[in-house]
């Protein structure tokens, strides 16, 4: 084994990154720590609560039925968006003009700005101008996003996963492509079928991918903010007020900057907890592999 | 520079000067054995130093949100609960 010369000096070059970090990030949520614990009038003025928000918080019903909707959200997409990518990324050609074509298709969604998408849908579901909402309500389907919170929801998921399933769909087919061909050629030797040759070589060899897509859709939705509250505003009622509108309502809207910033380490924390638990599933699953040599 | 635009309190300057004094031990611990002493423990994956501080502290934020949602009991129990379980994640995890 070659050894490695150890040179401390090589940190100081991570010093700059370490500077951006902090500006950008630790001394912001070192604030929002300070906040958490306070209660202001604004003019700069604070005055000590102790642990006052955090313990409203956990016990307001506002705040439950906002995570709830939030953990609901981010698990229906889920649920639809990863199996869907995974059949789409089957289904994608190969070899030759297909390939092109498909992968410019599905990174077409993904090039359009939040804002815009939640307006295309927002336009798109209504039910005077919109062509899907004039259309269902042509078919005599009791479809308006703005009076029906079921409406809302299905408008919100289906447009999330216009959005973004071509997201899983593009790391699923890198996945697949990386599958060498020999894989295919023995599996067909031994006559393997369809079903087998997904549940024994497309599958394993997906993982890691398709860890970093549920990673990645899973903390996109779970702090999504910008569609929802473009197309329904969080409403009809409170039906589709998520966890970041619900934060934005409180800390801007009603100035509330205590429970707004326990609200938000909380939220972080989730978040957090969620983040480490997959990174580790994911360094673990990469750290078997190589002991098993795969 | 000003800092008080940060809104800073004594208990909160605190609660970061202890994380700070943590990060700066484990580094001078780092320097003295390095590898970051990685082993496998109750948790059947592998952890180093670094990573049981961070889970000693993630597990002391998620005992202080359980005690808060459901017990009215002092916070400071949290926090001797929280130490225990931070020693424990040292010694077992």
């Amino acid at each position: 084994m070659i050894e490695k010369q150890v040179n401390q000096k090589a940190w100081f070059m991570v010093l700059p990154v370490f500077l951006v970090v902090a500006f950008s990030a630790i001394i912001p949520l070192m604030t929002v720590v300070n906040y958490s614990v306070q209660d202001t009038f604004g003019n700069n003025q604070f005055f000590w609560v102790g642990m006052d928000w955090f313990r409203d918080l956990l016990h307001s019903e506002r705040f439950h039925d906002a995570f709830f909707r939030q953990v609901s959200f981010s698990a229906i997409i889920l649920c639809i968006e990863i199996p869907l990518g995974i059949v789409i990324a089957l289904a994608m050609p190969r070899k030759g003009w297909g390939v092109p074509v498909c992968l410019i298709t599905m990174a077409l969604p993904l090039l359009i700005p939040w804002n815009v998408v939640g307006t295309i849908w927002q336009i798109f579901a209504r039910v005077d101008i919109g062509l899907l909402g004039h259309t269902l309500a042509a078919l005599g389907v009791d479809y308006n996003y703005t009076q029906d919170p079921v409406a809302a929801w299905i408008t919100i998921i289906i447009m999330d996963i216009w959005h973004w399933t071509s997201l899983v769909v593009l790391l699923c087919y890198a996945g697949l492509c990386s599958i060498p061909d020999a894989y295919y050629q023995a599996a067909k030797i031994d006559g393997a079928s369809r079903l087998s040759v997904f549940r024994y070589i497309q599958l394993p060899k997906m993982q890691r991918v398709l860890l970093i897509a549920i990673l990645l859709r899973f903390m996109d939705s779970f702090m999504i903010y910008t569609e929802p509250f473009v197309i329904t505003g969080g409403g009809p009622g409170n039906s589709t007020t998520f966890m970041s509108i619900d934060l934005v309502k409180m800390a801007i809207g009603q100035f509330d900057l205590g429970p707004a910033a326990a609200m938000s380490l909380i939220y972080f924390l989730v978040i957090l907890l969620l983040c480490w638990v997959f990174f580790t599933v994911m360094s673990n699953i990469g750290e078997e592999r190589s002991k098993g040599g795969a | 520079m000003d800092f008080s635009w940060m809104a800073w309190t004594k208990p909160t300057a605190t609660f970061f000067a202890i994380i700070f004094c943590l990060l700066v031990t484990l580094t001078i611990w780092e320097i003295k054995i390095p590898g970051g002493a990685p082993r496998r423990g109750i948790l059947q994956f592998e952890t180093t130093r670094g990573d049981r501080l961070f889970i000693s502290l993630l597990g002391a934020a998620y005992i202080h949100i359980f005690w808060l949602a459901f017990l009215s009991l002092s916070i400071w129990w949290a926090l001797l609960i929280a130490c225990l379980y931070a020693i424990c994640v040292f010694v077992w995890v």
